[in-house]
């Protein structure tokens, strides 16, 4: 059989090849980014023509394969887990109106917050939508289950969310490959009237969503991948979501015979499951990745039977990543330890790379905002928000996609000037172009700079929508041609930068500074790329 | 069989391409492997990691479980003593002695060697200088894993046929630059 060594991002990205897949959709965001980049890599894709751009934001790749969807062809959107919150409007009104072609969400969420603002559990954005969620295993799962997930998706008519986490996005394992499925071809919705949410429809496809969705717990193509493993005796039972199996079987391969095993890996959940191992049990541990959110389920407080072990007693800590020790502890065993880190060991946060043009700014900006007062910096999500960190210890605020702008306006609203706003390029065309609209609307007396290194950078330099376009859009959006400058962050400049942030910070009115060089990564990698170039035409 | 290792380093110094090269190798050997690598924010010069798993049976958690690994291949002193708590008893430690300084309190390096001394069995090795003495400053890395090859349980042709896969796109001069530092490192390690 045929075997490539992938990541849990890249068996999804070529799954979804390997299943027909017309349309990818995404914004980058770690844990999920490299979905949207293997299958723009992929000599397959390009031969399919499948359509493989950025979008501007979650949202809108949400909606486009919707649109494809609707046009009757597989197709298949990837994002973070706050992405989710982005593409939320989008995302749960598709499972009123449901799918035509296969519709795949996938949410890839980061416990443990190696790359994130929080760790919400996208199992929720499931229930709440009412459709069905899929929880790979590991990497053949990965890529296995995206096929099972465009079935289903057709069989109920329904988006199907596909939930994974960092280390199964993240880690690399041998993945066996299938026959590959062709491409639908276009067809229209039966009902013409399917995807118009108005009222009346809305309400009738709500109804029959609440009953499908019902039905789902027990329909085989969803409660087979579930697996009901009966211990020897009377005991402890386990109920594992997703790669959590795997951390229990790290540690109990050898006598997993002594455990009454319920391996979850498709939701919603099949009660009567539950019950049957419950019944072998007096104990039952929940192990997830994410939230309580079984446990929860289960935690009744009326039937007591059973006792049931989790993150809300303490048996796993009730935030972060699980890993092998701490599910030993749950169960009771020992765990494995090393030695303890020496004292000598430093901290190494991330920072800024040598050369950076968001660290040449900041050097420029922390000289003025000294001279302005403490408190009035409000960041954004990007490279850039390492201006937080030592030496610069500048940015006030990092809490979504555009709040810079957003926030900024309101804390001027509330007196605090002068007051300014540092987001990067792809951040602003993200969702910071509708905040400053509303700067726009009211004048509102911030300085807007746009970090702009021509890439989106902190996922590794995928393309910005905003290349080439920012001072159009800003001036589109009503700007003043007088308060749009431009600087280049570079030492040399350092003095003329200052004088033109100064300057526009106090000016009592909008202003926006395009602080312009390329990412010096990229610009490394376009220049090696160029070389060889050079080199192969050159022999 | 298994020997379960972890990569350890500075974001964007390529702990990944000695990964790569022991997971070719691993896969021509028709062995199990699980690799868990550190991707987003501490690429940018923060400490990063990665989880090497090989065995001859499935392997389970992506993650090699504390006091687990066999090995432990580092391209920087102080963050090779960072991932301690997961060496097992009798594991080794393998690690380049050059430091890569972008915080302001990094410690004497003297400290870090000397912890490094106290750490169990370890080779500490100046890849950086040996690369540069083969003429190709940029193959340290190829070096490090060259010292720590006699610890991962395949034979040396396995990894010098992994090497010759990773970078021969890029021409034999470069096959031949990094198969010298594998090597070079073999004997450098063997020599202590």
């Amino acid at each position: 059989m045929h075997k490539l060594l992938l990541l849990g991002d890249e068996a999804i990205a070529q799954a979804a090849l390997d299943a027909g897949l017309s349309g990818m959709y995404a914004y980058p965001g770690t844990p999920s980014t490299e979905i949207m980049e293997y299958i723009q890599a992929s000599s397959q894709a390009a031969a399919d023509g499948v359509h493989r751009e950025w979008s501007s934001n979650e949202k809108t790749a949400m909606e486009a394969a919707l649109g494809m969807s609707y046009a009757g062809r597989r197709a298949m959107v990837a994002m973070k887990h706050v992405g989710l919150n982005v593409a939320a409007d989008a995302f749960i009104n598709s499972a009123v109106t449901g799918v035509n072609g296969g519709l795949v969400v996938v949410a890839a969420d980061d416990p443990s917050m190696h790359s994130s603002q929080n760790e919400q559990d996208s199992r929720f954005y499931g229930k709440f939508a009412l459709v069905p969620v899929l929880e790979p295993r590991n990497q053949q799962e990965a890529y296995d289950m995206i096929f099972d997930a465009f079935a289903i998706s057709e069989q109920y008519r329904l988006p199907v969310l596909f939930r994974i986490t960092t280390r199964l996005a993240h880690s690399r394992s041998a993945v066996a490959m299938r026959k590959k499925i062709p491409q639908n071809m276009v067809t229209l919705p039966s009902n013409p009237r399917q995807f118009v949410l108005l009222p009346a429809i809305a309400r009738k496809q709500y109804r029959a969503l609440t009953s499908v969705y019902e039905k789902l717990r027990s329909e085989p193509v969803l409660d087979d991948l579930n697996r009901l493993s009966a211990g020897k005796a009377r005991g402890t039972g386990v109920i594992t979501c997703g790669i959590a199996y795997n951390y229990l079987m790290e540690n109990i391969s050898g006598n997993a015979g002594d455990y009454h095993i319920l391996s979850v890996a498709a939701y919603p959940l099949n009660r009567e499951k539950v019950a049957s191992l419950a019944e072998r049990c007096d104990r039952v541990l929940v192990l997830e990745e994410g939230y309580p959110i079984i446990e929860e389920h289960l935690r009744g407080l009326l039937d007591r039977d059973v006792k049931v072990l989790g993150r809300m007693d303490g048996t796993v800590p009730r935030d972060g990543e699980l890993n092998p020790a701490i599910v030993a502890k749950a169960l009771g065993l020992k765990a494995g330890q090393g030695k303890e880190v020496p004292a000598v060991v430093r901290q190494r946060p991330p920072s800024f790379c040598k050369g950076c043009g968001h660290a040449d700014l900041y050097s420029a900006l922390s000289e003025v905002m000294a001279e302005a007062g403490p408190g009035r910096v409000f960041s954004d999500i990007g490279c850039y928000t390492l201006g937080a960190l030592p030496p610069y210890n500048m940015v006030n605020s990092c809490v979504d996609m555009g709040a810079s702008v957003t926030m900024a306006i309101g804390a001027t609203d509330a007196g605090l000037f002068p007051a300014v706003a540092v987001i990067g390029d792809s951040t602003f065309t993200h969702s910071g172009m509708t905040g400053l609209l509303d700067a726009v609307i009211k004048d509102s007396p911030i300085t807007l700079v746009i970090s702009d290194n021509s890439t989106t950078g902190m996922t590794g330099g995928q393309k910005s929508q905003a290349v080439d376009r920012l001072e159009s859009i800003c001036l589109g959006l009503g700007v003043d041609r007088d308060h749009l400058k431009v600087i280049v962050p570079l030492k040399k400049n350092h003095e003329e930068n200052k004088a033109v942030i100064r300057t526009e910070l106090n000016h009592r009115g909008l202003s926006v500074i395009l602080a312009r060089r390329e990412c010096i990564q990229t610009a490394s990698r376009s220049k090696k790329a160029e070389a060889a170039e050079k080199n192969k035409s050159g022999n | 069989m298994k020997c379960d290792i972890i990569l350890a380093g500075v974001g964007g110094q390529g702990i990944l391409s000695i990964a790569a090269t022991i997971g070719l190798a691993a896969v021509e050997q028709n062995l199990f492997l699980k690799q868990a690598e550190v991707h987003g924010m501490s690429q940018r010069g923060g400490d990063v990691q990665s989880h090497l798993r090989l065995s001859d049976r499935e392997i389970f958690s992506d993650l090699i479980p504390h006091g687990g690994a066999d090995l432990i291949i580092s391209v920087e002193p102080m963050e090779a003593l960072r991932y301690l708590p997961w060496l097992s008893e009798g594991g080794w430690l393998v690690t380049n002695s050059v430091p890569f300084v972008n915080i302001p309190d990094y410690p004497e390096p003297e400290e870090v060697i000397a912890e490094l001394g106290r750490a169990g069995n370890t080779i500490v090795l100046d890849a950086d200088g040996i690369a540069r003495d083969l003429g190709s400053a940029r193959s340290g890395n190829m070096v490090i894993l060259g010292a720590a090859s006699s610890f991962i349980s395949m034979p040396f042709g396995s990894l010098e046929d992994a090497v010759r896969k990773m970078f021969g796109r890029k021409g034999e001069d470069i096959v031949e630059v990094n198969l010298k530092a594998l090597r070079a490192g073999r004997d450098a390690a063997a020599v202590r």
